[in-house]
Order: C-alpha cells, then structure tokens, then sequence
C-alpha cells in the first residue's frame, strides 16, 4: 500500500509540528501558496511501520550475500556511522568559521594524507560527491591542463570498449569527443589499436586497472608510455581499487589523475543508490587544477597545527567547486573512520583477501563446470562467468540465473556488463564474506544449474518468493506513472 | 526469419527507404530485423518538421526498455512529416514495422542519392551474416 | 583483521584449492617492480574503543555553537523517527535497485519521494534526485538547452540573486560543453532582480531563465512576471526553490500564466542535518513534456506478471549504461539514503507541519530583525517582506564580527562581502523554527559586543 492511501483528513504526527505559530505574514499575497501539497495525513507508528515495513522489501548487505561485481559490497561498519553521528559533526554548518571547524578539517586533511599513500598520487581533492563527479572533475583537470599548455588541438578520450558507460559519458560533458580501443579475447587492451589510435588529437585514455573483465592489465607501462609519448595523459577509474589496496599504487603504474569510490574502497554505506563520494587524486602536473574545497594545514611557532580551508583564492587554477558546500562531507567522514580502523596493515589486508576470496569463488565455480570468461588468468577481486552454454543449450539466461538466486537468499551478480562478454555474471565477494558464504553461493549456483536441465521453468519463472513477480518494463516505459494521482472519490 | 520488402532500399544500420509516388518524397523507417533486435520499443524521438537533414546523420532516436539506437538518414532532405501515431503507440514499430510504423517523411533534394543504397538481396545477406 | 572474517585454516584451505602456495602468488600477474611498497604514513590502525575516544574529541572541538548561518544549509529540528528509519540496514546498506525484485522497499520509497516532490513544487514529473542543490542547477540548465530546441544560442540567463556558490558550480560544470551564462543584475536596494534591466536581454537568443525564490537574501522575486517575461522570449523557465518555503510560497508551477518548466533545489532542509555540507540531496522537477531530458534516475509504477503493483527503474534508456556517450548525464547514483530522510521527514510532518515549521522560521526571522532595528552600526538592509533571512550592513569589517561573536558562542551568519562587494558590509542572517526567543537575544548581544569590541572600523 502506498502511504498516500493511508492516513486520514486531518491526522499528523502531533509531537512533530510547531505549537502556537501565528498564521499571520507580511508577505506580499501574491507570492503566497493557494493550493494544498497533497502529503501524507498519517501518524507517527504509521509513518514508522509503513517505513519499516518498505525496508524488509530490500535485500540488503546487512540482510544477504550481496556479490554484485564492480560494486564491492562489503561490510559497512557500524562503528563509522556512529562516530560520523557524534554532535558536533552533525550540527556543523558547513560555513563555520574555521574556530569552529577545526574538528572536522583535521579529519579531511587526514584521510587526504591517507588516499594520497594509498593512490601513490601527490594531491587529493575530496569533494567531488561520486564516481562520476570523480570522473567528471579528473577529465576536467585534463583539458585545464592542456588548455594551460596552450594545447587545444586535443579533442579525443581514448576509452577501451569494456569500460564503464560512465566514461563515455564523462569525456562528452567534458567536451571531448570519444574514440573506443578494442579489447582482446584475453581481456587486455589492444596495445596495436591503441597506438593507431593516439595521436596529436589525444588528450588523455581513461582506463581501469584491474579491468571490468576482472582482470589485471598487464601492460599498463606499455599503454603509459604510448599515451604519454603522445602527449596524452591516463585517468585512472578507481572503481576496482579494492583489488589491489595495498599492491600495487596507480601513481606507480603512470597514472596523472584517478578518482576513487569511497562507497565501495572504504565502505561506507550505499544507502540504495548514493550517497557515494568521489574523491580525486593527481600527480605534480595536475596538482593546480584541483577541485575545491580542500583542507591543509598550518604550523605554529609553538608547535601547534591549525587547519584551514584550500579555495579558489589560494589555488587560482582549480578547475572550481563541483559543489556548493564541501562535497558529500559526511560520506568522507566514515571513509577517514574506516581508514583509521583498518590503519596500514589493515587496508593491505584488504587487497589481499578481497582477491582471495575471489580466487578461491572462482575455482570453486569451475570446477563445478560453470565457464570462466578468462579461465587462463588470475582473478582479481572479481570475475566473470559466461551463461552463453546455457542460453544456446538450455535456453536459460543470465538473467534467470541471476532472478533465480534471488530465491535461494542470495543477491544476484551483476548480469551483462561488461557488454563484450555474452551472458555475463560479474561476481564480487569482497574481502568480508566468509568462506561459508562464499561455498553457500557456489551450491546454489550448482543447484540452480540442475534446475536449468530438469526444471527450466523455476528459472524462468524466478524469482517466486520475493514481494513481486519479475515486472513489466515495458508497462512502465510506455505507460509512464512516476508520481501517485489521487483517484477522486 | 525477418521480412524484408522488395521494393524498398535499405541501410547497414537498418533503416529502409522508400520513394513514394510523387518521385521527390522519401518515407522512413527501421526494418523487422531492427526491432526485432531491440525489442519492444517504447519511444520514438522524431525529426522536427521543416529541419534540414544532412546525410548520415542522426535524425532521431528509438528507444526500447533496455536500448536505445540512433536513425541515421540515408540521403539528405527536409522533413516534411513525422509519424505522430508512435508517440502514443511506440509498438507499432514492432507489430507493422514496414507500415504504421514509419517514422518521418523526407523531401529529397536529389533522388539519384538512393541509388547508393543496399538492395533488398545485400540487405538480406547483411542480417544473415549477423545472426551467425 | 578488522572485518576479514578468515581464519588461518581458512586461508590454507583457500590457497590449497586455488593451488598456489601464497597470498602473494596472487598477484603474480602485476610486473614485480610495480609493487607496492609498505604504507609508512598510514598510522596503525586502531580498535572502536579507541577510534571513538580520537572522534569525540574531533567532534568536541566542532560543537556547541548557536547558529545563525543559513545560505543554502538550514538548521531544523529533524524528528528521531526520521534517522532510526532511515538508518535501519536495509536501506543503509542496499545498493541501487537493479534487482527489482529484491529492491521494492527502496523503489516504492523513491516513487513517493517523487509524488511528494511533485506536490511541493506543483510540477509533473521529479527524478530519484541528484548530489545537491548547486550541482542540481547545472544539470537543470544542461537539461533546459537539449530540451529547448527553438534556441540555438547555448546561451542561459542566470540571476544575480541565485546563490553565488550555486551559480559558480553551474559555471564549474557546464562552461566545457560551449555554453554561455549571463547574470541578470541585482538591484542592490531591493535585494532582488533589477527588472528595468530586462528590456536589454530580450533581443538575445536564451535556451533558459534561472530565478530563484526566495532568492539568495531571503527575499521574494516577482516570479509571475520572470516567469512570464522569460516563456514570452522563447526561454524555459528554472526556479530554484527552498522547498520547506514551498509550503508558504507559490510553487513553480504555479508561478505566472503557464507555471515554471524546471523547479531545482537542496532538499537539506527536509530532515537532513547540516552536517558540514553534506550528504544533501538536490531534487529536480519539471513539466511532462520535458520528462525524456530529465538527468538521473526514475522509478515507475507498473505491474509484475500476475498482476501484482510494483516499481522499477524506468526511461533507462536516457542513462550513460545504455546511451553511453550520448546519454543525458554521466550520473548513476541519486542520494538514496538522503531521500529516505527526507520522504520520512515529509511524511511525520504533512503539508499541515511543513507549513507551521515554515511560518514559525519565518516568524522567528521577523522579530529578530525587529530586536535589531535602532541598534548602533547596525543597517537593516533588506526590504520589509522576507521569508527566513535577511541582510545587515555593519559599521565594521564583517569577518571580524563574525569571529568575535563566535568567541561568544554564536555563528553570527554569512560574509556577503566576498560574493557581493557591492552591497558593503553586509552579513546574512538566518533564523528557523529552532530558535527560541533567548537565543535571538544572546544573538543581539553577541552582535552589540562584537560591535562595540576592537574590531576595526572601516
């Protein structure tokens, strides 16, 4: 039931509303409202329990494995939520002056510290608010760049066919036109297509490393060296990050510029769709056109350290605010939290194990007959199995295996994507699942196999157990409802 | 198997053409292949009426739930009619994909430009080729 | 380690099955001289117990102040209901609904989030929301350029009055893709639009108008008039609205002959807290015709197949996933926690609550700035009708006040000096429903000593 069908003429939650405010105003009545927003009439408990009654319609990490690839859903800690939940970060109004800031500002000087060791990088701007703003604000720092060398002729991203639909996208609302590398059937670029592809008209590649095949790019120097001698510079799309925390440091692979997902790297919540948070990263070249806000940091004489805010003042070049206020600041905040919990051995431990696990999911699931897409390489923190066998054979999807495991408990993988592997499920256990996990999945993907051979119309007719039956997409597009009418009686 | 009309002229990204009996108006379309691909398609972006359409270019969009694919116009001309039924019947292109459901009508500048365009023979050729 | 749930035994076993005899051998395929060297300036990491002694003492030195800041984040009283919901884990910890399915609880949320933010700014369609207010704005004009196809100019018209930072991150945004923004000028003694400016923009080809009401000082524009001025040139039209004023104030769409095309906001006053900025949520709203520009994503109502209602993701096919690069917007997440806040928020409270916080905020503003008339160096500069702020010009250097009365406590308000020089020396002051009669006295006298104190004058 919705919540506008529920409810009364008339009730509200009392404790809520004001008392003995004058209707009065001197507001021109022109200007004033006429009409009645229809919002709920309900009562506290009823706006509690239709709330919570919504939640349990969620899988969630909390309730479920959850192996979404290129996701990395891992735990949340408690911890950071409370912490970022303390008074005096939740009460402060982002233009506090900076005696009333010093709190806050030591936090997000720190966990700049922290990614700037972590990425290898020599600067971090922690505003932009998610992936994509990330990625927006790295492209951005790229043109400001060229433009500050009076290098306009370079109008092309170079963007492998596999990456996220995002950089695509990115690279156009930077301005740039996009130019798509292949890649190869073991999941590398196309080193001889990309250096037809470079040229005075490049103005940067944006990559992922470990790919969204799941897999390490072995010749990353080699691409580095092809696109910088070009002129060109590499962004690093830091949605795989967790793979290698620890291991290896985009800065040292060549890098100049990098944004990172601090909802999935440092695991702060994704609430349903965002907050994410999208800090970025840059090498000496860049370091000018950083976004703002950032934190830095004084010294006194007597040793005492005072921090303040970095603006366009200080930073001329920047490439600006993507934001009114500081970013997603308290997606930041548990990300430092995170960070301080784990600390160095911790967040190493967390490349380790993250791949792993995945590793270990991997052989299980082939050796139980499921097909690796790239069965002759390591898996990173993930992998990709391939269902084309029993599209053809069985004449089941993907997508009714991902539909079926939604029944045995489990969230389904992340189904067709990348685009160029054909009926694809990415999977990710990320470093906090347990091995019980972990084999409770592989069983169920074995079980749902049987069912494929003997009893195909469980799948196609999955899920059965949850609050709907698969929906009807095309209903919704041509017939398009996205805000409740009420019926007149 | 796709139909594929013999009196029409077609193009690799699976937009037909034909030429009306005036000799100077074109109408356009996607073929039962294309939709057959994108399945069902739940909106059509059109053409203004009177734009002046170049060549290979985009001249619209049609989309399904999970797709989106540009219409290219093969030859260059002005718009002089757009198929308003599809805004509130989108389906038409996948039930009468060569009939209700076309797409705009063009007012070619040079007629000779169609004959550049794929036969109904390497058309067919073309959509098997890519099923294998 | 923290949160790796893996024994000792349960590595062995790992490495036995996978058949390599380390955790290192791993990464073989990563060149050996790329390795990563140990972390040194990352301290060690450190238990909850301790981690939270570090915090509350951070936290400490934040607190305790009483605030009169407003300029786009607004102190208001957020019910307990709002975050114990909102926070349960099933919300907190889902991801975007991609599995339907398995995501009802989150997607028939966002479709009444919509519903409600369709009622508020009185237009037809809202998305899931986007990162915030000012980045909402720049969307909403890129929006307004594809959706204009009469103007061919890439040429938008913004206000003087529109908040200065939001105006800055709409100019930080957009100026890569070829686009023009031009300022219709401020009347400094209004403290709105200089409408005897209008007649020198009418010649120009613009793809949208962008007012904001109330507008950045607090005080009313004349949004019929804008709005019809603006559809009458050819222009779309974007409000940028507070939506706790909605309640109070005519909604977009019902502004002038036709209503306002796009309405944008920060929805942060709906239940979030300040939070130094964030996570807030910006909405966007619009006319029906305009739905297939809209950026981010929308939840539709639709059937499964036994008949059953339910909500999926809907007009995917705008999205990056699929459009690549010709997509809409490169955006693929909404704020999904800040919403459930906000829709538990709209939800306790009702058009009925939402109404008596706003008329109490605005009431609360009035008689502060009766307590301030007549005191010496102190300017009211703002006309008589405001919603829940106001302008003051000082006898002194406005950030020295300001840090003065921060000494005392109170975060006397904004620094216009910065954004508007023109204006002198003027703070912006906002007062909501929080504040009770005491706290705007200790304000008067914060303020009356910092004046009197050593600050220089100017």
């Amino acid at each position: 039931m919705l919540i506008f069908e529920n409810g009364s003429k008339g009730r509200n939650a009392t404790s809520q509303i004001p008392q003995n405010v004058s209707e009065d105003t001197n507001l021109p009545s022109e200007f004033l409202r006429t009409s009645i927003a229809d919002l709920p009439e309900v009562s506290e408990l009823q706006t509690v329990r239709h709330f919570t009654n919504l939640s349990r319609k969620n899988f969630s990490i909390d309730t479920q494995f959850y192996p979404l690839g290129s996701c990395t859903m891992k735990y949340n800690p408690r911890g950071a939520q409370q912490a970022a939940s303390l008074p005096g970060f939740l009460s402060r109004h982002p233009f506090a002056p900076e005696s009333y800031s010093q709190g806050y500002l030591s936090c997000v000087y720190d966990l700049q510290q922290t990614l700037k060791e972590v990425t290898g990088m020599a600067g971090v701007s922690l505003s932009p608010m998610a992936g994509a703003q990330g990625e927006f604000a790295g492209v951005a720092m790229i043109k400001a760049y060229h433009d500050g060398r009076k290098d306009f002729e370079r109008t092309e991203i170079i963007v492998p066919e596999a990456a996220h639909g995002t950089n695509p996208a990115t690279a156009v609302m930077c301005g740039y036109k996009v130019k798509e590398v292949p890649v190869r059937a073991d999941g590398d670029v196309d080193l001889e297509a990309l250096k037809a592809a470079v040229g005075p008209q490049t103005a940067g590649i944006m990559m992922t490393n470990p790919s969204t095949c799941g897999v390490f790019e072995r010749q990353i120097e080699e691409i580095a060296k092809t696109v910088h001698d070009a002129g060109g510079l590499l962004y690093y799309d830091g949605a795989n990050l967790n793979a290698i925390l620890g291991k290896v440091r985009p800065g040292d692979m060549g890098f100049d510029v990098l944004h990172m997902n601090l909802h999935k790297t440092f695991a702060t919540p994704h609430g349903g769709g965002g907050p994410g948070s999208g800090p970025v990263a840059v090498g000496e070249r860049l370091l000018p056109y950083l976004p703002t806000p950032m934190a830095d940091c004084k010294k006194s004489e007597s040793g005492t350290v005072s921090y303040h805010w970095v603006d366009e003042k200080e930073l001329p070049e920047t490439i600006g605010r993507l934001s009114a206020f500081m970013g997603n600041a308290g997606i930041v905040l548990r990300a430092y939290i995170y960070a301080v919990l784990l600390g160095r051995d911790g967040l190493l431990r967390v490349g380790e194990n993250s791949t792993l696990s995945a590793n270990y999911m991997a052989k299980l699931m082939s050796d139980a007959g499921f097909k690796l897409a790239y069965e002759d390489r390591r898996a990173t923190h993930e992998f990709i199995v391939t269902m084309s066998k029993q599209a053809k054979e069985l004449d089941v999807t993907a997508m009714d295996f991902a539909k079926r495991l939604l029944d045995y408990g489990y969230h389904a993988p992340t189904t067709y994507f990348p685009l160029l592997v054909p009926e694809c499920l990415l999977i990710e256990p990320t470093e906090t699942e347990s091995i019980d996990e972990i084999e409770g999945f592989v069983k169920a993907m074995i079980a749902i196999q049987k069912e494929a051979e003997t009893s195909p119309e469980k799948l196609k007719g999955a899920p059965f157990t949850q609050p709907v039956r698969r929906l009807d997409d095309v209903k919704a597009a041509r017939e398009l409802d996205v805000a409740y009418q009420k019926v007149m009686e | 198997m796709s139909t594929i009309p013999g009196d029409l002229k077609y193009l690799p990204s699976h937009e037909w053409v034909r030429l009306e009996d005036d000799g100077e108006t074109v109408t356009i379309g996607i073929t039962h292949h294309a939709q057959d691909l994108l399945g069902d398609v739940v909106f059509v972006e059109m053409p203004e009426i009177g734009a002046e359409i170049v060549a290979g270019e985009e001249a619209g969009v049609v989309e399904s739930v999970k797709a989106a694919s540009d219409i290219f116009s093969p030859i260059a001309g002005t718009v002089t009619e757009v198929n308003e039924d599809l805004e509130d019947s989108p389906e038409l292109v996948n039930s009468e994909p060569y009939d209700d459901g076309w797409f705009f009508k063009m007012k070619v500048s040079d007629t000779e430009e169609l004959e550049g365009l794929m036969s109904p023979d390497a058309y067919k050729e073309l959509c098997e080729a890519e099923e294998h | 380690m923290p949160f790796i749930p893996h024994t000792d035994q349960d590595v062995q076993k790992m490495l036995d099955v996978i058949g390599v005899d380390s955790i290192d051998d791993l990464f073989d395929e990563i060149p050996e001289h790329l390795r990563a060297k140990p972390m040194d300036g990352i301290p060690e990491g450190l238990n909850e117990m301790a981690m939270m002694r570090v915090l509350s003492e951070r936290a400490q030195q934040d607190d305790g102040a009483l605030c009169f800041i407003g300029a786009g984040a607004y102190e208001h009283h957020i019910p307990a209901a709002v975050w114990s919901t909102a926070m349960r884990g099933e919300f907190l910890t889902a991801y975007t609904p991609y599995q339907a399915e398995a995501s009802q609880g989150t997607l028939q949320l966002i479709y009444e989030y919509q519903t409600m933010m369709c009622q508020i700014t009185g237009l037809d369609v809202s998305n899931a929301s986007l990162y915030d207010g000012a980045s909402g704005l720049a969307e909403a004009v890129l929006m307004a350029i594809r959706a204009n196809r009469k103007s061919k100019s890439k040429k938008v018209l913004l206000a003087g009055s529109v908040h200065p930072l939001y105006r800055k991150v709409v100019n930080d945004i957009v100026s890569n893709q070829g686009i023009t923004l031009d300022t219709l000028p401020l009347n400094t003694q209004d403290l709105c639009i200089e409408h005897e400016a209008l007649s020198q923009f009418e010649s120009q080809d613009y793809a949208a108008l962008v007012i904001a009401q109330p507008n950045f000082f607090g005080t009313l524009e004349d949004v019929n008039t804008l709005t019809n001025w603006g559809q009458n040139h050819g222009m779309l039209v974007i409000g940028v609205v507070n939506p706790m004023a909605m309640a109070m104030l005519a909604p977009p769409g019902e502004w002038g002959d036709n209503g306002a095309d796009i309405a944008v906001g920060e929805g942060q006053p709906l239940g979030l807290p300040l939070a130094s900025g964030g996570p807030y949520f910006g909405f966007v709203c619009c006319k029906q015709k305009l739905v297939r520009q809209m950026p981010g994503r929308i939840i539709g109502r639709t059937v499964d197949l036994e008949g059953k209602e339910g909500f999926t993701l809907t007009l995917q096919a705008r999205e990056q996933h699929i459009r690549r690069s010709k997509a809409t917007s490169n955006i693929c997440t909404n704020q999904g926690l800040a919403v459930t806040a906000a829709t538990v928020y709209l939800t306790l409270l009702g058009f009925n609550g939402l109404l008596k916080v706003a008329q109490a905020s605005h009431h609360n503003t009035n008689l502060l700035v009766s307590k301030l008339q007549g005191i010496s160096g102190v300017t009211i500069r703002s006309p008589k009708t405001v919603f829940h702020e106001f302008v003051i010009e000082l006898d002194r250097n406005v950030s020295e006040v300001i840090e003065l009365m921060a000494e005392q406590g109170v975060l006397g308000g904004f620094d216009l000096t910065d954004y508007y020089a023109e204006l002198g020396n003027c703070l912006l002051v906002c007062v909501t429903e929080v504040k009770t009669e005491s706290d705007l006295d200790l304000f008067v006298d914060a303020l009356k000593r910092a004046l009197q104190e050593g600050a220089v004058k100017c």
